[in-house]
C-alpha cells in the first residue's frame, strides 16, 4: 500500500482527536432574504474544537449558514430565519438570549481584515473592555498581548502598539482581527474567506494558527480553496444552492465524496 | 465516465496518463507471452528482443511518473481526479515490474544449456502464464472501462496461478531427484514460475488499485492464498 492511498483513507487529523462534543446543532435551519430562499432544511452538526470548512458555489448560502450562527442575520430586515440552531443545547433564536453576548461568545473574522482606526492595542481592547474583561490595566495589558502572543502577531508589532491597526499589511491586520475576536475569549470562531486577500505565507501563518487555535476554540471556516479546506479541517460541508448536499470526515469528502454534486465541485467539474 | 473539467487541459492531462498506461499494459502483455514462447522454443532471437522491449517500458514508466508529479503540482487534484492520477502511477510501477520479471524470463532462455525437456512441465509453465495473461488482460480491461466489479473478480481469481505453482514445484523437484543432471534447468523453470507467479501479483495489485480509483475504498486484506511452495527469492540479475 502507498502511502499516498494510505492518507487518502485516514484522515489525517481524525475528529475522534477533538472531543467529539457537537458545539454547535442545526436543525432544519431555513433562511428567506424576502422571497428568496438562500438556505433549505439545513441540518448540521459542528463539532467542538474542531475546524469545520464550509465549501460551495458563490451564492450557495454559505455566508447566510455562518450569520445564523451568531444572529447576524438579525441586521438584514428582509432576513427570515426559522428551525432550530443551538450552541451548547440552547437555541440562539431563545428570547432570553443577549445577542451582544451570543456574538461575544462566537467571534467573526470577515474576507477583507477589517481593523478599526485605532490603534493596534485598541483594536484588540476594545472587546474586553465593552464586555467589561479586564479590571484594570494591567489586566488588559495581559490579554492584549495574549491574544496578539495567540494571533501570532505579536513579534511583530511589540514595538508598535501604539500605531494605527490600519498601516499593517494585509496578513498582519487579518491576523489583528484574530487577536481582536480571540480577546474576548469566545467559544466559536465564525471566519468568512480569511485568507483570500493574503498571500502564501500570510495564509499559511493563519492555516496554522487555526490549528492551534482549534483546541481552545471551535473554528467554522468559508473557504473557496479546497486545498485550504483540506488542509486545515476535520470536518467538511459542501452546500449547493442552498442545500447540504453533503457533511463529513475532510479526507473522505477530498478523497471519495459521496455526492456527485460534490465530486464536480471539489474537482472543478460545475461549468 | 465522469463529466469534462472546467479545465479542458486537465482533462487532457488525464486522457495522456490513461493512454500511456494502456501502452505499457499492451507491452507488458506481448512481453510476457514472447517470453514463454521463447523459452517453449528456446528461442534466443525472442528472447532478445523481450529484454530490448523492457526499455520502453522503462521510459513510459518515467514519463508517467514525471506527468503525475507535473499534474499534481499544477492541478491539486481532488477526489475522482485524485484517485485517477494515484492509480495511474501505482498501476505503472506494476506494469514496469510486470516487464522486468518477464525480461527475467527471457534472460533466462539465453542461460538454459541443457537438452532437458519435458512436455508437461513446459505445459505446466504455459498454463501459467496462459492464466496469468488473462488477469492482465481482464485487469487492463477493468482499467480501461473503470470496472470495480471487473476488477474484484480478478482480485479474487488468484489460486489457479497458486495451484499449478504448486503442482509444476513438485513435478520439477521428482525431476531433478531423479537425475542431477536436471537440477540446473529445473532451478531456472523453478525461477520462471517463480517469476509468472508475481506477475500474478501484480495483477492483483492493480485489480486493488482499479477498485480504489473507481470506489474510493481499499479491499481487504482477505485474498485467497494457495501458495504452499514457501521458495525463497534469489534476485537472478544478482
Ligand atoms: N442581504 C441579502 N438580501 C437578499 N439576498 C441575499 C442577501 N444576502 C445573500 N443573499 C442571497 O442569498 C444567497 C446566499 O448568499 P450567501 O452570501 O450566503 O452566499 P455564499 O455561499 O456566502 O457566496 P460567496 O461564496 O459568493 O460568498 C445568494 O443567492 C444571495 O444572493
Ligand atoms: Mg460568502
Amino acid at each position: 500500500m502507498t502511502a499516498a492511498v494510505q492518507l487518502a483513507q485516514n484522515d489525517p487529523q481524525p475528529v475522534a482527536e477533538a472531543n467529539g462534543r457537537s458545539k454547535v446543532i442545526a436543525r432544519d435551519v431555513n433562511v428567506y432574504y424576502g422571497d428568496k430562499h438562500a438556505l433549505r432544511n439545513v441540518d448540521l452538526d459542528i463539532p467542538e474544537n474542531a475546524v469545520t470548512a464550509l465549501i460551495g458555489p458563490s451564492g450557495c448560502g454559505k455566508t447566510t449558514f455562518l450569520r445564523c450562527i451568531n444572529r447576524m442575520n438579525d441586521t438584514i430586515p428582509t432576513a427570515r430565519v426559522t428551525g432550530r440552531l443551538e450552541i451548547d443545547g440552547r437555541d440562539v433564536h431563545d428570547p432570553e438570549i443577549d445577542v451582544v453576548q451570543l456574538r461575544a461568545r462566537v467571534g467573526m473574522v470577515f474576507q477583507k481584515p477589517n481593523p478599526f482606526p485605532k490603534s493596534i492595542f485598541e483594536n484588540v481592547a476594545y472587546g474586553p473592555r465593552i464586555h467589561g474583561l479586564a479590571r484594570n490595566k494591567s489586566d488588559m495589558e495581559e490579554i492584549v498581548i495574549g491574544s496578539l502572543r495567540r494571533a501570532g502577531l505579536y513579534e511583530e508589532v511589540k514595538d508598535r502598539l501604539g500605531e494605527s491597526g490600519t498601516a499593517l499589511s494585509g496578513g498582519q491586520q487579518q491576523r489583528l482581527c484574530i487577536a481582536r475576536a480571540i480577546a474576548v475569549s469566545p467559544d466559536v470562531i465564525l471566519m468568512d474567506e480569511p485568507c483570500s486577500a493574503l498571500d502564501p505565507i500570510a495564509t499559511a501563518k493563519i492555516e496554522e494558527l487555526m490549528d492551534e487555535l482549534r483546541t481552545n476554540f471551535t473554528i467554522v471556516i468559508v473557504t473557496h480553496s479546497m486545498q485550504q479546506a483540506a488542509r486545515v479541517s476535520q470536518r467538511t460541508a459542501f452546500f449547493h444552492l442552498g442545500i447540504l448536499v453533503e457533511q463529513g470526515v475532510t479526507g473522505e469528502i477530498f478523497t471519495a465524496p459521496k455526492d456527485q454534486r460534490t465530486q464536480d465541485y471539489i474537482t472543478g467539474r460545475f461549468g | 465516465m465522469v463529466a469534462e473539467h472546467t479545465m479542458k487541459a486537465f482533462d487532457a492531462d488525464l486522457q495522456d496518463l490513461g493512454r500511456i498506461v494502456a501502452e505499457m499494459g499492451g507491452i507488458a502483455e506481448q512481453q510476457i507471452s514472447d517470453a514463454i514462447d521463447a523459452l517453449d522454443r528456446r528461442d534466443a532471437m525472442l528472447a532478445q528482443q523481450v529484454i530490448a522491449s523492457d526499455a520502453r517500458i522503462d521510459t513510459l514508466q518515467r514519463e508517467i511518473e514525471e506527468k503525475v508529479i507535473l499534474t499534481i503540482a499544477r492541478r491539486q487534484p481532488m477526489a475522482v481526479d485524485l484517485r485517477e492520477i494515484v492509480g495511474a502511477l501505482r498501476i505503472s510501477n506494476d506494469l514496469e515490474r510486470i516487464g522486468d520479471l518477464a525480461k527475467n524470463i527471457a534472460k533466462r532462455v539465453l542461460a538454459l544449456d541443457s537438452e532437458f525437456k519435458s512436455q508437461r512441465v513446459m505445459r505446466g509453465v504455459e498454463h501459467m502464464a496462459e492464466l496469468v495473461l488473462a488477469q492482465i488482460k481482464d485487469v487492463l480491461d477493468s482499467y480501461t472501462k473503470r470496472d470495480a466489479q471487473k476488477a474484484l473478480s480478478v482480485w479474487r481469481s488468484d489460486e489457479g496461478v497458486d495451484a499449478v505453482n504448486n503442482s509444476l514445484f513438485r513435478e520439477l523437484l521428482t525431476y531433478m531427484m531423479e537425475d542431477p543432471r536436471n537440477i540446473s534447468i529445473c532451478i531456472h523453470l523453478l525461477f520462471c514460475a517463480k517469476n509468472i507467479e508475481r506477475m500474478g501479483d501484480h495483477a492483483t495489485n492493480i485489480a486493488e488499485t482499479v477498485y480504489y480509483m473507481v470506489e474510493g475504498r481499499m479491499l481487504g486484506d482477505e485474498r485467497p492464498k494457495g501458495d504452499k511452495t514457501s521458495m525463497t527469492m534469489v534476485p537472478f540479475d544478482a
